[in-house]
Order: structure tokens, then sequence, then C-alpha cells
């Protein structure tokens, strides 16, 4: 296999009953790239996601991530072999503070995570690089707030905080702009690009102009099936694209 | 610290309430329940997982204990470690298989794994069965505290029930603990940042289970006294209501559920039928009238009135700086 590829599947098939939500889709992410995967709802992106992640079990195909067949492994080892997911509908710990909701993932590598007669004492080393990451996003004024009580944007920034303690090597993101305000859309943007420095990141988007501004490659899905692969001069030129994708529902 | 003054006041009340007047047996009674729905809570306000076997725990620990102690002449001490080990391999089992279910078919296989349970009480030769194992030696702690003295065998139970609510509270604020709380909240989300989170729940159901059997192991040498009530299903629904009552999003709100249930039977004895009415009534008041539970409440209206002031700090600043530049 392609060194240079660290992420790949190959006739990838989910079939729920009798419908194929993702048909035979090979996809290759370049190590380093901030790959976009794009295409109306219902395309069949968020299901890739759960297949990639394990969330989901594929009816057929086969998943090669950094050169390891990854098809029939956990998601829990998935996220410990640094292919990390965020998830469409924002996922946060809603009764912990934002503080302990980065923490939570920071302290899976202290390996403490058992011990059930220690003091919570013991996890206050993460509480900086917590702090950072918390800065990072913008939300150092809230680190003691409950998750559940910030605000939906807040949330996704948390989230994103929270994905990023693991450190990952490969990042998935689905729709992480999605139900932002405008301003913080850009923020978003420039930090993805901020962290994509070392690593991958596949992400689904609907906003074309940060999908155009941040993609290195990008792959269109229509139902279940990829239609087209390339830059986005490539994608955005493919009459099929602009037909099936472009012409009706971007605005 | 609030908590720790609290913590104190409960604690010197416990240690007082024996000159008081109250029925030691009352006392002694209420706190084995109290540590039974603390155990039970670890799991329900704290994993997230209804159990509805828990009594298969209560009342397996105490006929180990009572059998132990009084056909092998084990020392209390040694009769409820046993019960409490043997609860905790029950629990390892029972985890086993219904840990993978979620919601109302996690509590559908715990009831029916302990209805097993219930019926090898009922048919196992050691357990008499509707007779149950009857006047169990309390013997003497350690060989030498004679545990027939309403006083020592008062401020052991308290000393039990106050071990296990530390290790409890202990574990709720560890970093296991964190795990389990994530998982509660956000099970996807817990797996998807690495962790196992069977491994997690499974350990936190031989805990819950471990420290339920304590609890009914304490209750065995109480009673002197090992019987089918506190297998029977039943039992694990009392532990359901006494932890609604109180309130499953506190450490000790159980405790104050299960003194209200335990206080309610206990003066209402003779109304018969009345008891379980009057349960039922009270119950419907406060699911409907304090959502969080008794405790739940009271906790949540301190925190309201401290939050208001502090709060302020937290309001400026634009709901934007995701990057922070
Ligand atoms: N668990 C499921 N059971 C049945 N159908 C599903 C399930 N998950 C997704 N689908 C269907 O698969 C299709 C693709 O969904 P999804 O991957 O969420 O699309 P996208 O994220 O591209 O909007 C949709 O038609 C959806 O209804
Ligand atoms: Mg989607």
């Amino acid at each position: 296999m392609d060194d240079d590829i660290i992420l790949e599947t190959s006739g990838l098939t989910k079939e729920f009953k009798g419908f194929f939500a993702v048909h035979s889709v090979a996809l290759r992410v370049r190590r380093g790239d901030i790959h976009a995967l794009i295409g109306p709802n219902g395309a069949g992106k968020t299901t890739c996601f759960n297949l990639l992640t394990k969330f989901l079990a594929p009816t057929e195909g086969t998943i090669h991530y950094k050169g390891r067949d990854i098809t029939r492994a956990n998601p829990a080892d998935i996220a410990r072999m640094g292919l990390v997911r965020s998830f469409q509908i924002s996922a946060v710990f809603p009764n912990l503070t934002a503080l302990e909701n980065v923490r939570v993932a920071l302290q899976r590598k202290l390996g403490n995570s058992f011990q059930f007669w220690r003091s919570e004492r013991s996890l206050l080393g993460l509480h900086e690089r917590a702090e950072e990451l918390l800065d990072s996003v913008g939300l150092a004024d809230f680190r003691d707030v409950p998750a559940g009580e910030l605000a939906y944007g807040r949330k996704r920034a948390l989230e994103i905080a929270t994905t990023l303690a693991l450190d990952p090597e490969m990042l998935l993101l689905d729709e992480p702009m999605a139900g932002m305000a405008h301003g913080d859309v850009d923020r978003v943007a420039q930090l993805i690009r901020r962290v994509s420095a070392n690593r991958t990141i596949l992400m689904v988007e609907h906003n074309l102009s940060v999908v155009a501004d941040l993609s290195d490659r990008i792959t269109v899905l229509q139902r279940g099936e990829v239609l087209a692969e390339g830059t986005y001069a490539e994608i955005s030129s493919n009459p099929e694209v602009i037909e099936a994708y472009m012409g009706s529902g971007h605005d | 610290m609030n908590g720790r003054i609290i913590a104190a006041a409960a604690l010197a009340i416990g240690i007082l309430a024996p000159f008081t007047g109250i029925y030691t047996v009352f006392l002694m009674k209420a706190l084995c329940f109290a540590l039974f729905a603390c155990a039970f809570n670890l799991l329900l306000g704290f994993a997230g997982l209804l159990s509805f076997g828990h009594a298969a725990f209560f009342g397996l620990a105490a006929y180990v204990t009572a059998h132990g102690v009084k056909e092998w002449g084990l020392t209390p001490e040694l009769g409820i470690l046993a019960g409490t080990a043997v609860a905790a391999v029950l629990g390892l089992g029972f985890g086993g298989l219904a840990i993978r279910r979620q919601g109302i078919y996690f509590a559908m296989i715990t009831l029916a794994l302990s209805q097993m349970v219930y019926f090898f009480c009922l048919q196992a030769p050691f357990t008499h069965g509707e007779d149950g194992i009857q006047a169990v030696p309390r013997g003497y702690l350690f060989g030498f505290i004679d545990l027939m003295q309403p006083m020592n065998m008062y401020y052991t139970v308290l000393a039990i029930f106050v071990f296990g609510f530390a290790v409890i509270h202990r574990a709720v604020h560890s970093p296991f603990g964190q795990v389990l709380k994530a998982i509660r909240d956000n099970e996807q989300r817990a797996i998807s940042l690495g962790y196992r989170t069977e491994r997690y729940k499974l350990a936190a159901f031989v805990l819950s289970a471990a420290l339920a059997g304590m609890a009914g192991s304490t209750k065995a040498l109480v009673f002197q006294l090992a019987s089918l009530t506190d297998a029977h299903w039943h039992a694990s629904g009392e532990v359901v209501l006494m932890t609604l009552l109180g309130g499953m999003g506190t450490i000790a709100g159980p405790a104050v559920g299960a003194f209200l249930v335990v206080a309610i039977q206990n003066y209402l004895a003779e109304s018969g039928a009345w008891v379980t009415i009057i349960q039922g009534v009270i119950f419907i008041i406060v699911v409907l009238s304090f959502r969080r539970g008794i405790l739940g409440e009271v906790v949540g209206f301190v925190a309201k009135r401290k939050a208001t002031p502090a709060a302020k700090p937290l309001e400026p600043r634009p709901a934007s700086a995701i990057t922070g530049e």
C-alpha cells in the first residue's frame, strides 16, 4: 500500500434493510491533507464516518488505516490508534464542567482510569493542559460551567477542544460548523487550519466557501456512491457535480 | 468546606442517635438499607444503569453470612467479608451478562437473573426455604467485641455504613468516577475518546454489587436472620424507590430516601396494607413535585442561592472567540 495514504477504503458498503446508505465507496485520504467529504443530505456522509470509526459494521468492503486492516476493530481501539471523530450532533458530557470534559480526554493516557480508590486530586496535573486547550477555543472563562449549560456554538468549540486533547493523528469532523454564527465559522476554520499542521483531517462540511478555502482534496458523495473526487477546481468544474449538487442545494 | 461540615454533623448525629431513645434496631435497619441504596445508586446515578435485580446481592450475601457464622463458626467480620465477596462474584456474572444491553433490556436481564437467585435461595438446602436461616449468632467482632450488646452492634453497623459510604464517595470522586460520569452522560462520546466503556460499567457493577452485599450481610447479623424477603424482587423495587425519593443525583440522597422508607414502614407497621398505599402516595408526590428527589432539591436550592452573585463573571465575552486570537 502507498505510504502516503493514511486511510483507504475499498468497496465500502452499508446496507440498511435493502437500502444502500453507502455503496461501494473507495476513499483514499493522503497523510497531512485536509480532505472534505461533501454531498447533499442523506448522501451517506455520516454513515461513512460511522463505518470508518466502527460505530457501524460495514456490510461489505475493507478499511485500512496506516496500512492496518481495521475493518473488524472496535470503536474504542480505533480512537486509541489515533483516529478520532467528532459527532454531527454536538457531543459533550453535559453534567461535567468544560474543564472536566477536556480533562476526561486527557486522563485516558494517564492510565489510572480504573483507580476508584484514588482522589480526583491525582488529575490536577492535567489542568494546565486542559486550560490551554479551553483557551485555544475561547472557552477559558467557562472552565467551571457545566457543558450542558453552554450555548450551542460553545458546545461545538468544547467538543473540538476535547477531540484535540487526544492529540489525534487523524481527525474526522462531522459538520463542525453546523449551527454556528457567522463569526464563529471563520474562527473554527482558522482553528482547523492551525491544528491541521501535523495531522490529517477528513471533514464533512456544507459550507462550500469553507470547503474551498480549507481542503486539499474533496470527495463528492451522492446516494451512497462517490460521484467525483479531486481538488476544488476540478470538482467545481465537473458537470456531473454541478448538475447533482451545486446546481441545486448551494446558495 | 461545606460538605465536610455536613458530613461531620451527620456522623455526630449517627454517633449520638442511640442516646435519643430511638430504637437501635430501627436505626441499624435504616443504615443497612441506606448503604444498600447508596450502593445501588452508584450504578443508577453515576453510571446511568438501572438494575432491577439488586436484591440478589443483598439477599444472597445475607444467606452466605448467616450460613457462615452459624454453620462454619466464622467470626462476624469474616462472615460479612464472605457475603461481600460472594456478592461481588455474583455481580461479575450478572454484569457480564447484562452490561451490553441498554435501558429497559438491562433492567429486565438483571430482574430475570435475580429471580434465578431467588429460586436458588428458595430451593437450596442450606437456606431452609420459607423459614430462612434463623437464630444466627452475632458473635464476637474480632474475637472480643460482643455484638449481642446493642451498642456494640449499633456502632459496628454505623462503622460499616461509614466505610461503605466513604468507598462510594471516593469512587464517585476518583479518576474512575470521572470516566463513569462521562459514560453516563454520553457513552458514544466516551467510546470515541478511546474508553472501552463496557469494562468501566462492569467494574462499577461489581463494586455496587459488593457493597449491596455488604449491606445485606450486615442486616443478617442485626436481625440474626437471612430470609427470602431480602432476595425478593420487592426489595429490588424498594431500593429503586428509596433512591428516587432521596435523589439519585447526589451521593447521600439514597440514604435519606432509605431512612424515610424504613421509617414509614416502621411507624405504620400496624396499618397493614396501608403502608404500601401511603408509600405509593408519598412516592408519587415526591416524583411529581421534587424531580431531583428530596436531597437533590435541597442541594439544588442551596446551589442556586450561592450561584446568583457568582455567576456574573461568566457573562461578558462575545459568543465567539473560538480560536482565542
Ligand atoms: N441506522 C439507520 N437505519 C436506517 N437508515 C439509516 C440509518 N442511518 C442512516 N440511514 C439512512 O442512510 C442515508 C444516509 O444517511 P447519512 O449518512 O446520515 O447522510 P448524510 O450524513 O450524508 O446526510 C439516509 O437516507 C438515512 O436515512
Ligand atoms: Mg450527516
